[in-house]
């Protein structure tokens, strides 16, 4: 049986109809219910739903083989897996953002308010900006409104919340999407379903650029 | 005395039998302090697993660390003689400190070092006993095998810089070519260069299939002398029947400031993360001042909970309950009785809750009556 942790929401629909089309169909799963288990056990596949920034310690831990988590939550937490395809969807960036007046104080630490406070250290580390990291687990962009915080680092879509809010996005860290993770050692064991997954899905991604 | 094999559990069972295996190949047993200066671990922290040392003062005013690793002990006692070989296997205890919630964990490790004039003899017989090990736990294994001369000499060909090679070796780790292509891409590598990394690290397959491969990507001598160096280990895994369970792949990137030649980690079906991790540790000597080469591996012994020992249906053979009034020598008797033919006996005077025995005997007035009987 091979285990597939799918993230809940939008994002994870779409991922599924890839799935699909790659023959590894589950009907059950679109019927309207608060399932969140499905198995389609002639194909011997079982899909689960979880919530985004838990699939990847789903797979780590083996309790799924494969799973869909975005790039953010794979650079914030470093899971030991296989990062096997760049899905090319859910494409968002991570961001610095601030108010337009914003000045850099360069006399004392810039506070950062985050989530994702790993990537934050690791950036201003790398261009050697003394920081200290106020972490939040939501509604970042009040920060710099209240005086929280002089910025933030999150993660910026359209850009609509942090404009409404009268901010603005001073740096781009990274890019951002979705990508397609696995077990170490279930791709060991069960490198034939995954590989086929795997084949699948870049051609799908191919047909989609032409 | 003959112990079944219901008593042991995997860890204890694993031990036996590497034990066994290790001794059958001349590796000594190898016994060490619990504790090691602080200094010791300091310089080469980027060795050890866990970057968190859990440390304490001595009575001298000296920082001492609860020992992290095992290699680096066994670095610091050996001699180099030329022509010679040192050859040890160890069962100890290490302490470290989990990554996702800090919390310090006891973990036992077997494992095995050869250092000294090591050839490509010591080298192929260390993978093998890699792959044995695995098989002593569970024969559904898969031993994955890489050499960091190939990832060295694909990088230094490629042109990329020091930041650029870092990111690319992380995403070998990760079987991710997509970064490979886009770190490649940054720093303007040509196509054919890419194409080489790209394609290393998507290799993967059993040594008869993925050799020749190798040997068409070969770019220069390096690259070529180290897959002659798996070849040989092949060969040697071939002739011992272990070829079908090991696969070559350069998802196995060590830390390239240590490791210079054949690195390898072991997986076992049932088991999410690696139960065996080892190399060539030859940087790391030089490290230490030491002009002799080494290999070795470590077998973590704390992920064999993860398999599941074949669960019996019952608790207790036989529960034995006994009135108020019973003598202790009448009871003891019973038990001995009981017992004779291997049963396990548990004594109570009530029946616990949720115990699952086979056969249910009460003594009543100095004799055994069967009361229930569920096998």
């Amino acid at each position: 049986m091979l285990n597939i942790a799918l993230p809940k929401g939008r994002l994870g629909e779409k991922v599924y109809t890839m799935f699909e089309k790659a023959g590894f169909e589950c009907p059950s799963i679109k019927e309207n219910n608060r399932k969140l288990i499905f198995e389609n056990t002639e194909l011997g596949i079982r899909y689960f739903w979880v919530k985004p920034s838990d699939v990847s310690i789903y797979v780590e831990h083996g309790a799924a083989d494969i799973g869909v988590a975005g790039k953010d939550i794979l650079l914030e937490y470093a899971p030991d897996v296989y990062e096997l395809l760049d899905l090319d969807i859910g494409k968002c960036r991570m961001a610095v953002a601030g108010k337009k007046d914003f000045r850099n104080p360069s006399q004392r630490p810039l506070r950062v308010a985050t989530k994702f406070a790993n990537i934050a250290k690791n950036y201003y580390k790398s261009i050697g900006r003394d920081i200290d990291i106020i972490h939040l687990n939501g509604s970042i962009e009040i920060a710099p409104i209240l005086g929280l915080s002089d910025v933030i680092v999150d993660i910026v879509e359209t850009g609509t919340t942090l404009k409404e809010n009268n901010l603005e996005v001073m740096e781009t860290i990274v890019p951002i999407s979705a990508r397609l993770i696995a077990n170490k050692a279930s791709f060991k064991f069960k490198t034939k379903q995954i590989e086929r997954i795997l084949e699948s899905m870049r051609e799908q991604l191919k047909e989609q650029k032409k | 005395m003959n112990f079944g094999d219901a008593v042991f559990e995997n860890e204890e069972k694993a031990i036996f039998n590497l034990r066994k295996l290790y001794t059958e190949y001349g590796f000594s047993k190898y016994k060490m302090s619990k504790f090691e200066e602080y200094d010791f671990y300091v310089r080469n922290k980027d060795f050890l697993v866990s970057d968190n040392i859990i440390t304490f003062t001595d009575s001298d005013g000296k920082l001492m660390a609860l020992k992290p690793d095992v290699t680096m002990s066994i670095i610091k006692s050996s001699k180099d003689i030329k022509g010679f070989v040192q050859k040890v296997y160890y069962n100890e205890n290490v302490y470290r400190t989990s990554g996702d919630t800090g919390q310090v964990k006891e973990i036992m490790q077997v494992g095995l070092e050869c250092i000294g004039d090591i050839d490509d003899y010591s080298i192929a017989e260390v993978v093998l006993l890699a792959a044995k090990s695995l098989e002593c736990i569970d024969k559904d294994y898969v031993l994955d095998i890489s050499h960091m001369g190939i990832i060295a000499e694909s990088l230094a060909q490629s042109g990329l810089s020091d930041a650029g090679r870092n990111e690319v070796m992380n995403a070998f780790g990760e079987k991710n070519v997509h970064a490979i292509v886009d770190v490649c891409q940054k720093e303007g590598i040509k196509e054919e260069k890419t194409a080489l990394l790209c394609e290393l690290s998507r290799l993967s397959g059993v040594p008869s299939q993925v050799i020749p491969k190798l040997k068409e990507l070969s770019v220069s001598d390096g690259f070529s002398a180290a897959v002659s160096q798996l070849e040989d280990v092949s060969e040697m895994l071939k002739t011992n029947g272990c070829e079908g369970c090991t696969r070559i792949d350069f998802s196995v990137a060590n830390n390239m400031k240590y490791y210079s030649g054949v690195a390898f980690k072991g997986f076992i079906n049932g088991i999410p993360g690696g139960v065996l991790s080892g190399g060539q540790y030859d940087k790391l000597m030089k490290k230490l001042d030491r002009s002799a080469g080494a290999i070795g591996f470590a077998v973590y012994l704390d992920m064999l909970h993860w398999i599941e020992k074949a669960s019996s249906d019952f608790d207790v053979d036989v529960l034995l309950i006994y009135d108020q009034g019973a003598e202790v020598l009448e009871v003891g008797n019973a038990v001995k009785e009981l017992s004779r033919n291997g049963k396990s006996v548990m004594v109570q005077r009530e029946i616990p809750k949720k115990l699952r025995y086979r056969q249910l005997i009460k003594l009543e007035k100095g004799k055994v009556n069967i009361l229930e009987n569920n096998a």
